[in-house]
């Protein structure tokens, strides 16, 4: 079992040390000649004007809000699948009744305007 | 005999005795052995984009009517190799005021993201990474790693149209996760395992039989994950020139690349994985290399139909996408989770084909009643554009110029 996540984690290091090693070579490879206009943060052709880290729209604030209510129900939910084939039927209708009040919440968010891209 | 019925797992023990003869602790033994496994398998993934890359070009070409890559090498094979070689040497450029730390792990964990789902898929019934217990909810974590390197792109670059693209790219990826997450339940819960080993050991008949409904939204929500057309608005290029990827150059933009070339063909053999069976066919118990190639054949047509899929469609405006997701897909998991889970509980005694025919009529009766509905929520008219009474070529006066004496 601990293994297992010993090989995950080697793999996940592998992962991360290949394209590192990639760029890396591709940096020793490559020419070096910078100068101030190639450098410039491309706009176009335009001068930036003030921080490039603008405002942004609320309208993402609330989909992230959203997505956060479906994500934590479906860590609820996936221990629930796993143990279903052993569950008597009141288990089952009892997760149903709990997906019919998320299902409530979501159309209560599309009636509020929640889910309108604007 | 052993070689031929399953080489892979061969050559995997015969590396195993050598390591032991060495007369290592067996601790030290399996960290090696687990070393050279996952460099094998991750460097495998990395050279095999090479292929995906010419295999996408050919078929694009194809369906738009051209030859694609055709000079280098037979069909053109060499054409990627001759790309990777020239994306070697071309200069690394970094703008002014990038966060450094940022910009630069974005490129590397847009791919290790990647990567790092190889680790877990069942290749055959001997031959995967390791057989953890959480595989699905695994992969799904990890696709979530993905996001945050894209993030990292669009926040590290110091670029307006970059963090634009990131934030649109983010708001898709997040909102298509959901759908993603509830459509793997349907497997989970059929299952009953989270282990991407024992979904494919309990396959029978496939779950694309069992519940055609959650295949499809799986489908589409996997197709959104790769971020690529008709879902490629974070990269629109018309609008936000190439969204996150803007200030990179060389091979940190390759890496992008890759990671997104690698992502499709992931995400079909993750389709395949959950829903087709995985390496399930004839004779595959016996012979598991057979398990392998069937593994890879339903891979490549499902890459296939993602391709084809990308060179048919076209883009979505991201309200019609962000609507798609949530007034659609979301609300159709959730109804095909409740249907399948309660279908499936009255049907437990009865015999097999029964329950399984009546999940299947469950799913099939789900997908054209939202059909159906989705049809009534769309506006079918759309508005006349100028007049109807504009000159119209007709077919037999196009070629024949006034006054050039031929009659029409």
């Amino acid at each position: 079992m601990l293994n297992d996540w010993l090989y995950v984690g080697i793999f996940a290091l592998v992962s991360m040390f290949l394209p590192a090693a990639a760029i890396s070579i591709a940096a020793l490879l490559s020419p070096k000649k910078p100068n101030s206009v190639k450098n410039a943060t491309y706009e176009c052709g335009m001068e930036t004007v003030g921080p490039a880290w603008a405002q942004m729209k609320v309208q993402y604030y609330v989909f992230a809000l959203i997505f956060l209510v479906f994500d934590v129900e479906a860590v609820l939910l996936f221990p629930w699948a796993v143990a279903y084939n052993q569950l008597p039927l009141y288990a089952v209708i009892e997760a149903v009744l709990f997906i019919l009040i998320l299902l409530g919440g979501l159309l209560y968010a599309w009636r509020k305007g929640a889910l309108e891209w604007l | 005999m052993s070689f031929w019925r399953d080489p892979i797992v061969f050559l995997i023990n015969w590396a195993k005795g050598l390591l032991d003869g060495i007369g290592w602790g067996p601790g030290w033994a399996t960290t090696v052995g687990f070393v050279i496994g996952a460099f094998v398998l991750a460097a495998g993934a990395m050279f095999f984009v090479v292929f995906l890359i010419w295999y996408e070009r050919k078929l694009i070409g194809r369906f738009q009517d051209r030859f694609g890559p055709n000079r280098l090498g037979p069909f053109g094979l060499f054409q990627p190799l001759a790309d990777m070689l020239k994306i070697f040497t071309k200069e690394l450029i970094t703008p002014v005021g990038v966060d450094w730390v940022a910009y630069n792990l974005a490129p590397v964990l847009s791919v290790s993201a990647v990567l790092m789902m190889w680790a877990v898929t069942p290749f055959s019934k001997t031959f995967f990474g390791v057989n953890i217990s959480v595989g699905i909810l695994f992969l799904i974590a990890i696709g979530g790693l993905g996001e945050l390197g894209i993030l990292l792109a669009g926040w590290g670059s110091n670029n307006k149209y970059a963090l634009v693209g990131a934030l649109r790219a983010i708001a898709q990826l997040i909102s298509y996760e959901v759908p993603f997450v509830l459509s793997a339940l349907v497997p989970v819960m059929l299952s009953g395992s989270m282990s991407l080993v024992d979904i494919v050991e309990a396959q029978q008949p496939w779950y694309i039989v069992v519940a055609p409904a959650a295949a499809f939204i799986f489908f589409i929500a996997s197709v959104a994950e790769t971020g690529r057309a008709p879902f490629d608005l974070a990269e629109a290029e018309s609008e936000i020139v190439a969204g996150y990827n803007v200030e990179y150059s060389g091979l940190k933009f390759g890496m992008f690349f890759v990671g997104e070339f690698l992502h499709a063909f992931t995400a079909s053999f993750i389709f395949v994985t959950v829903f087709l069976g995985g390496w399930r066919g004839p004779f595959a118990d016996e012979i598991p290399v057979l398990g392998l190639a069937y593994f890879f054949i339903k891979t490549f047509i499902v890459y296939f139909a993602l391709i084809l899929f990308r060179g048919t469609n076209p883009r979505f405006r991201i309200d019609q996408m962000m609507d798609l997701n949530w007034k659609v897909l979301t609300p159709l998991a959730l109804v095909v989770i409740m249907a399948v889970a309660l279908v499936n509980s009255l049907f437990a005694s009865s015999a097999d084909w029964l329950r399984i025919s009546a999940l299947l009529a469950v799913n099939l009766v789900i997908v054209f009643a939202a059909e159906r509905l989705v049809r009534r929520g769309v506006k079918t008219t759309r508005p006349e554009v100028g007049s109807r009474q504009r000159p119209v070529a007709s077919p037999d006066n196009v070629f024949i110029q006034p006054g050039s004496g031929v009659k029409g």
